[in-house]
């Protein structure tokens, strides 16, 4: 049985090619360790059968030299991704028993490569949570320690790459959930752009900051999966159609990180040579645990060995980044979930004495207490008397974060480093009386996504004797996922955090 | 006719949110609460309060709003798609479209009795 | 107590694209329930509006038929409010800033000219249809079937300034505007099919207040005659209830025609807090001066400047003109008959049309484009009262006549077979004048002795003898010039 835990895309695609492995064999692989670490609930949606009618379909194509870079591939897709033959949760009550007549870009793209979809992965419901605690449908494992929680809300994609059982999976990032699992699980996950990969077919949360992002052990790795997903999408009108100048189509992402690679391999020992990283004080004040700060500095130290530069900056506006995103991403939700009426679709109570009652009872009834705090702070900060001092508010600070970034991003430094989380993964049930407490720990994500630009997370140490990885959060400039993938894969020709597998305990 | 905002004091802004608050919030939002969860959402949603109130305290004066992050740096528009039915109307089509409806009859969705 | 009624109307247009606003669902009427509703449609997880093009065009055309500002940036925002043929649980529509702003429609109400100044004119999806039949839930219960077909298909809501001050200046506001928006081609006027729909803003204060008193809307009446009523009916309602001290709640209300009231609407306390806000899966709307001018250069002459030419050119009243202007069909019917006749009949061509043809599509319910009279006939007829072969009364019964289709329509054929010719050579006529007079010499006198009535009542007798047959301008010139 092929051992694919440790397998990078370029060596499974090798292994395809030269008929030493075939799709169904490495699907069955997938499956097969799916159900022997079943104890982390990863997968909430998993069917044998229509996994090997792709694995078979993906062989043929390799059979004929009908190939991607994907072919054969196992993946997994967020249960956010609609798909039209495995079920879609969100995570959720409200869609328990829901099959979508339509797939989400992301998912046709992959499908249209030929990757081998294993199933629908676990996370916080409708993406609204960051330790994959609010899924209906049970916590998810942090593979390195089955006490602690795996991050979220994409804690199900992070979980099955840093468990091995695929080598990529695909999550979404509205405030952190693609790069806070990563870190927290040691995986590398990047959040591309806003508007350069598809939203239709995810479902929305907060439509004005979600984006769709990879995750996989290798940062090389994730640059053909966001390349494979990305692109301008008629059926999205918030997709872009250029990227200031240049079209937003597959192989903008490649040919960019190529060109980055190939000039860092020019720089010998030294290939960062030129390369500014801007280090925000405000991202190293009280609240960051010493183990992460000591590993994200041992992360600058490498990355100085390897000729980068520091350049201290400030983003003052960091902190506000906390209230803007939690007046923002509620009120663009309590808008999306209006939808789920169980009128069309989903969970519909079964006592009710007319509609009003129905609808209500079967919207309590169908989302759990962390969807139905954000819904009702969300209507409050829209409603008649808060808008402007909520929602338009938080709109105006959103632009001042923009130029905090700007104003770093053009005149300082290439890009920006920091922690991803302020402390490792805490233990699930771990939790606070005070519904505020984990947003908090959003505080290095946030400003990001309020911006719209791209980061990444890369695994770069541990804390807690080893047990509990750390992230390290890489943020780029609009449109410069090639560069940071560069960066980020450099950084890992010459670290090995990247490669280190948990030893599972069931 | 309808004012888009309103102004309100820094005075109502620091106020905390009453039991009438959440009642009306939640009919607007369709949540049914029973009387134990309405009192931890007060709480909750008090709490909540409590960190957002930060942005008043942030002179935003001459700042716009930005809505859609990329129009900092680029000009966003909206596309406009040709006038063109793409969709053949049919009864399979429909089928598969309301496969997960919770209860139909003669191609309708049904819901109890609305009363205008 | 002097009361004054405050009247301004939210008009729903469906506008005529083939595809719905946010979807390429179709927008045909009266297809299957759902079967044209996709995933946009039907607000499926993961679904996302992208805006039709057809429908900006429209939007566009509109604002510059009524000389208003077609805004260079608009915004869409969510309206959000429950109800079950709203899939989404919000409209999108346009709030702060729409795509239309300001605009003005002329029209006359008897013979007085009346310009309303409209507010602002958006783009927003329609909703879903209701139905009430004798469904039963899946418990048992009384149900409402839901047809999404018509989920999203095109709106331009027309708004109105508060200032029409009757219930048939708002009826004749209402009429001209539909004219406009179907001679646009922006919108099928169909009435029946909701194509068209208006809403009454309605409220009354005592004469000489400034202050508006409390509004009530009335929604959704889809006929002229309906808004009329249901317009009189809710201004009285709202008299008795301040005259008997009381006062008037703010709420929507429906008009019922069968008994002919108006009643409130099931209350919905916060249907007001709609908690707009700029949608953000739509990025904002630029129109460019270019694609306004692209429009401009596309746009059918206007009702207005046809009016203005009609006044200037053919030397028409204001109010004929206007008449003339309000549907297309109306006037391009007039323009061909003008193709045939001179302009110094062009006020005789705008009796004929707006008197006898209007009187009879209207008998018959029928459309201009159904006339079975045409403007060739009608030419030729208007022809035939000019030139004195017929009176006007022979002229009513010629219309009639090819009204039924007699003698193939041929004027000429029927005037000889009826023998409607008039009388106007001046020998016949002066021999009837003689008659008469030698007759009533009494009147004759009467008329000498300065009493004008008489010369009436003597040409009154020279038409009766002349059996109506004779030309009345030759007989008044001539009996002025026997009696002397």
């Amino acid at each position: 049985m092929t051992d694919i835990s440790s397998f990078s895309l370029s060596g499974l695609r090798q292994a395809l090619d030269g008929k030493q492995v075939s799709a169904v064999e490495l699907a069955e692989a997938a499956l097969n360790r799916a159900g022997q670490h079943a104890s982390l609930n990863a997968f909430l949606h998993i069917d044998p059968e229509l996994t090997l009618t792709q694995a078979r379909a993906a062989d043929e194509r390799i059979a004929r030299g009908d190939v991607h870079a994907l072919t054969g591939i196992p993946i997994a897709h967020k249960d956010v991704f609609v798909t039209r033959q495995w079920r879609t949760t969100a995570g959720s009550l409200m869609l328990k028993d829901y099959v979508s007549p339509f797939d989400a870009t992301v998912v046709t793209h992959l499908a249209n490569a030929g990757a081998v979809n294993i199933g629908k992965l676990n996370c916080d419901e409708f993406a609204m949570g960051s330790g994959n605690e609010n899924s209906a449908f049970g916590v998810c494992r942090n593979p390195w320690d089955p006490q602690a929680v795996p991050g979220g809300s994409s804690g199900g994609s992070a979980v099955a790459v840093a468990a091995g059982i695929v080598p990529i999976s695909t999550g979404t990032d509205t405030g952190g959930s693609v790069r806070q699992p990563a870190a927290l699980c040691g995986v590398s996950g990047i959040k591309p752009t806003y508007g350069t990969v598809s939203r239709f077919g995810m479902v929305a949360f907060g439509s004005s900051l979600d984006q769709a992002g990879p995750l996989a052990r290798h940062a090389k790795d994730l640059v053909t999966v966001l390349d494979t997903i990305s692109g301008f999408d008629p059926m999205d009108s918030t997709s872009l159609q250029d990227c200031l100048g240049t079209p937003n189509v597959a192989g903008r992402v490649q040919q960019a990180f190529d060109k980055a690679s190939a000039g860092y391999r020019e720089g010998g020992v030294r290939p960062l040579q030129g390369l500014r990283i801007g280090v925000p004080r405000e991202y190293f004040g009280a609240g960051l645990n010493s183990e992460v700060a000591a590993a994200v500095e041992a992360a600058l130290v490498e990355l100085e060995k390897l000729g980068a530069v520091r350049v201290a900056i400030s983003l003052p506006n960091t902190e506000l980044a906390i209230p803007a995103y939690y007046v923002i991403a509620p009120a663009e939700a309590s808008s999306n979930l209006s939808r789920y009426d169980g009128v069309r679709y989903g969970h519909r109570a079964t006592a009710y004495r007319n509609i009003d009652e129905m609808i209500s009872r079967s919207r309590a009834e169908g989302f759990g207490a962390e969807v139905q705090r954000r819904i009702l702070i969300g209507s409050y900060v829209l409603s008649q008397g808060y808008y402007d001092a909520y929602y338009l508010q938080a709109q105006r600070i959103r632009r001042l974060i923009v130029d905090d970034f700007h104003q770093a991003l053009s005149t300082q430094c290439d890009i920006i480093v920091g922690p991803v989380t302020p402390d490792v993964a805490k233990n699930i049930g771990d939790n606070n009386e005070d519904p505020t407490a984990d947003w908090l720990a959003d505080i290095y994500t946030l400003g990001v996504s309020l911006a719209g630009l791209p980061a990444m997370s890369v695994p770069c140490g541990f804390g807690r004797n080893g047990t509990r990885p750390v992230g390290l959060h890489i943020i780029g400039n609009y449109f410069d996922e090639g560069r940071l993938l560069a960066v980020a894969d450099c950084f890992q020709q010459h670290t090995d955090w990247h490669t280190r597998t948990p030893d599972i305990q069931s | 006719m309808h004012p888009a905002t309103q102004l309100i004091s820094e005075k109502q802004a620091f106020m905390a949110l009453t039991e009438n608050d959440v009642n009306r919030i939640a009919r607007l939002s369709r949540l049914e609460l029973d009387p134990a969860e309405q009192a931890q959402a007060l709480t909750d949603l008090n709490s909540i309060l409590g960190l957002i109130e930060k942005l008043q305290a942030v002179d935003t004066q001459g700042v716009e709003p930005l809505a859609h992050p990329l129009s900092a740096i680029q000009d966003i528009a909206l596309r406009l798609r040709e006038d063109a039915v793409t969709e053949i109307p049919s009864e399979t089509t429909r089928s598969r479209l309301m496969a997960n409806a919770p209860a139909q009859e003669e191609g309708l969705f049904l819901v109890p009795k609305v009363i205008e | 107590m002097k009361w004054e009624i405050v009247i301004g109307l939210e008009t729903h247009t469906q506008l005529s694209t083939q595809s719905k606003i946010f979807s390429g669902s179709s927008t045909a009427f009266g297809a299957a329930p759902n079967t044209q509703a996709n995933c946009v449609d039907l607000a499926l997880p993961g679904s996302l509006p992208v805006m039709n093009r057809g429908a900006v065009d429209r939007a566009i055309r509109f604002g510059l038929a009524v000389g208003g500002t077609v805004s260079p940036r608009s915004i869409f925002a969510r309206k959000n409010y429950f109800y079950p043929d709203l899939p989404k649980n919000y409209q999108i529509t346009q709030f702060e800033i729409p795509v239309v702003v300001g605009g003005k429609i002329r029209f006359f109400v008897g013979d007085e000219e009346k310009t309303v100044n409209l507010t602002r004119a958006h783009l927003e999806e329609d909703a879903g249809k209701s139905l009430h039949d004798t469904f039963k839930g899946p418990q048992g219960e009384p149900a409402t079937g839901i047809d999404l077909n018509r989920t999203g298909t095109p709106l331009l809501e027309i708004v109105t300034e508060p200032e029409m001050r009757s219930a048939a200046e708002a009826v004749e506001y209402a009429k001209t505007l539909h004219g406009l928006v179907v001679w646009l081609g922006i919108c099928d006027g169909n009435m029946q099919e909701g194509s068209f729909r208006c809403d009454a803003n309605v409220s009354v204060r005592p004469v000489g207040q400034k202050e508006f008193g409390t509004r009530t809307e009335i929604k959704n009446v889809n006929s002229f005659r309906f808004l009329e009523r249901a317009i009189l009916f809710e201004a009285r309602r709202q008299i008795d209830v301040l005259e008997d001290g009381g006062t008037i709640i703010q709420e929507t209300r429906l008009y019922d025609d069968v008994k002919d009231e108006t009643r409130s609407m099931r209350t919905k306390e916060d249907a007001h807090d709609y908690r707009y806000f700029p949608d953000p899966d739509l990025p904002p709307l630029i129109i460019s001066n270019e694609w306004i001018e692209q429009v401009r250069a596309d746009m059918p002459e206007l009702p207005v400047l046809r009016r203005e030419r009609y006044e200037t050119e053919l030397g028409l009243p204001a109010y004929d003109a206007a008449q003339l202007t309000v549907t297309r069909g109306v006037s391009d019917f007039f323009e061909a008959t003008m193709t045939r006749l001179p302009a110094e009949q062009a006020k005789l061509a705008s009796n004929w049309i707006m008197g006898e043809l209007a009187a009879s599509l209207n008998r018959e319910e029928r459309e201009i484009a159904d006339s079975p009279v045409t403007p060739e006939d009608l030419a030729r007829l208007v022809q035939r009262v000019a030139d004195g072969t017929l009176s006007n009364k022979a002229g009513r019964e010629v219309f009639s006549a090819m009204w039924a289709g007699e003698h193939d329509r041929d004027v000429d054929a029927i005037i000889e077979a009826r023998g409607l010719k008039q009388v106007s050579d001046a020998g016949a006529i002066g021999t009837l004048i003689d008659e008469v007079l030698a007759a009533h010499p009494a009147i004759v006198e009467e008329y000498r002795a300065g009493k004008q009535k008489a010369f009436n009542s003597l040409v009154g007798q020279v038409m009766k003898a002349g059996k109506g047959k004779v030309n009345p301008a030759q007989v008044n010139q001539m009996l002025k010039e026997k009696l002397g």
